[in-house]
């Protein structure tokens, strides 16, 4: 669905977006992750051909960046969605219907089932300059899903909406998964995107730095252990059960590590029996062994690490 | 084709919501009104004077005609710039553009949408207030002027290449800029076609050479002058005055400022197709 090599993006000397290489399959709920200037919007502007890449190359749908007929399959809400406040949700959806070559009793239709599928249905016939923020996002949810696309790109689609417009918009996500649509969605709210998208990447400073796969909660597992001596060989051997070993480094080579602290990343729970039983044998006295899953919070904040500031 | 009359017709809809037909309407209205209350008194007492010759009342007339199209021609101009000034810049600052642009739509289309809708409006607007002068002359003095069927063209061109250099900005400033760089243009040719009319009443053919240079960089205030020439009968023309008709811009002008329009709206499709969203 979406594949890109090396995309760069630089306005004058500010670095926008680095290298972008990503790949996202079909039907699948991409999220796409980052903080405050990571370049997640000039990224998504990229693969919709509002913004030319300086470099790199890329393909959406099979065709390359920028392609129409390729943008006729795609939806798109944009972040802050607006449009002409004067124009009711019907005049705005017809407008956008018709740019997606949509015409006559077919448009009218599919404008009806949008309306009625983001409860809009009774505010249609209302000028938007009436609407509140989270109707003004609904009513963009609907304009991003006119042509029944293969791609909707969501950038921010929770923005500005109450606890039931996120059910709302949750429940229009699982609906496109079961169609088969990808979705590539852009979210600061990772509890939602948790909740919704089956794989993420963390975007740092126009990179791809982490990717996590969230259906099937694979490395997402945190085993925290309190154990004596902690040494070379000890990490070495926990390597058998899982990654991103962190320990406190020793002083010196072979030399126990006086903090004892060891965190170390596992697949499931269920191996720590294995773990516990191998540390005995390798005559380790246990003091703790804590295991957690780690929410996403916890994975971005660890990925992003301490040198990032709030953007 | 379909999108550029989709784009099009939303501008025009847009337009009319936003009132702002209404607001140059009543502008339009109000102006007319005040010149056939002056025309119809000025028709009066110049019928009421027995010294006043019919050739003289004549004259008389076709100046005042003359001032009549010129405030049009300003406020139709003025219409031609302001009224689409922000419909690229807005729309790219607000964000409404990414919605749009991101359709299987050229975005050469999205220009051209836009520049025809503003156009039907801004040429309905030019020739609103430039019948409602003619009827307003016909049905208070009973004067018809002469070669109506070319000046009022010209006065078009003029409003399509102001509006087309308004829509054109758009695509690369902001709107404030935009705004003031349009004004400046068309007061640079302005002030350009003064310079070339004194130049050639005083017969300095340095000022003259200005301001022909002026008229070839900004030929929107060229259009005017040459329209007011082919307004007044022959005896008036080369007599300066409020026509300004002592150097009269060229046929070769008209081409100039066709060719200049078409340039401009190619400009503005190459740099909106280039610019980031």
């Amino acid at each position: 669905m979406i594949e890109t090599q090396s995309l760069r993006k630089q306005f004058g000397s500010t670095l926008a977006v680095a290298d972008l290489s990503l790949h996202v399959g079909a039907g699948e709920v991409f999220g796409f992750l980052g903080p405050n200037g990571a370049g997640k919007t000039t990224s998504i502007k990229m693969l919709l051909a509002l913004v030319e890449p300086t470099s790199g190359t890329g393909k959406v749908l099979g065709a390359p960046l920028g392609n129409r007929a390729a943008r006729a399959r795609i939806g798109f809400l944009p972040e802050h969605f607006r449009f002409h406040d004067t124009l009711t949700a019907t005049e705005l959806l017809r407008f956008h219907g018709r740019l997606y070559g949509l015409r006559g009793i077919a448009l009218d239709a599919r404008i009806d089932r949008l309306l009625t599928r983001v409860d809009l249905l009774d505010a249609s016939d209302r000028p938007l300059r009436g609407y509140s923020k989270g109707m003004m996002q609904r009513v963009g949810l609907a304009q991003a899903l006119l042509n029944e696309p293969q791609l909707v790109f969501l950038d921010e689609p929770t923005s500005g909406l109450d606890p039931l417009g996120r059910l709302l918009v949750r429940g229009i996500i699982d609906e496109l998964r079961a169609d088969g649509v990808t979705v590539f969605l852009n979210s600061h709210l990772l509890g939602e995107v948790e909740l919704t998208c089956d794989r993420v990447v963390f975007v740092k400073r126009g990179r791809v730095v982490d990717e996590r796969r969230l259906a099937a909660r694979a490395e997402t597992f945190e085993l925290e252990l309190r154990v004596e001596p902690v040494n070379a060989a000890i990490l070495e051997g926990l390597t058998r059960f899982g990654s991103h070993i962190v320990a406190p480094r020793p002083d010196q080579p072979n030399q126990p590590n006086q903090s004892n602290q060891i965190t170390v990343r596992i697949e499931s729970d269920a191996v720590v029996p294995e773990i516990v039983s191998w540390l005995v044998q390798q005559g380790v006295r246990i003091h703790a062994v804590q295991p957690h899953r780690k929410s996403l919070e916890d994975v971005f904040l660890d990925v992003m690490g301490d040198d990032e500031r709030p953007g | 084709m379909r999108d550029v009359l989709t784009v099009a017709h939303l501008t025009l809809v847009e337009a009319r919501r936003r009132r702002i037909v209404l607001a140059g309407a009543v502008c339009a209205l109000a102006f007319l009104i005040v010149f056939s209350v002056a025309v119809a008194f000025a028709y009066r007492e110049m019928v009421a004077n027995p010294r006043m010759s019919f050739v003289e009342r004549q004259l008389t007339l076709t100046m005042i005609m003359l001032l009549g199209f010129m405030a049009a021609n300003f406020l139709a101009v003025m219409f031609a710039i302001l009224l689409p000034v922000d419909t690229l810049s807005g729309e790219i600052d607000s964000g409404v553009m990414q919605t749009i642009a991101s359709k299987p739509i050229d975005r050469a289309h999205i220009v051209l949408g836009k520049w025809a809708g503003h156009l039907i409006l801004a040429f309905a607007y030019l020739l609103l207030v430039s019948g409602g002068i003619l009827l307003t002359m016909r049905i208070a003095a009973g004067y018809v002027p002469i070669n109506v069927a070319y000046a009022i063209p010209l006065l078009m061109l003029e409003v399509a290449l102001s509006l087309t250099i308004s829509i054109a900005g758009g695509a690369r400033l902001s709107t404030v800029t935009n705004g003031i760089m349009c004004l400046g243009f068309y007061g640079v040719a302005f002030i350009g076609g003064f310079v070339e009319q004194f130049g050639a009443f005083g017969g300095v053919q340095s000022l003259k050479t200005l301001g022909i240079i002026v008229s070839l960089i900004s030929p929107a205030d060229s259009m005017w002058r040459l329209a007011a020439n082919y307004l007044q009968p022959e005896i008036m023309r080369g007599s300066g005055g409020l026509a300004l008709s002592g150097s009269v811009p060229t046929p070769l002008m008209v081409w100039w400022a066709a060719g200049f329009t078409v340039l401009t709206l190619l400009y503005a499709i190459r740099t909106f197709r280039r610019r980031a969203l």
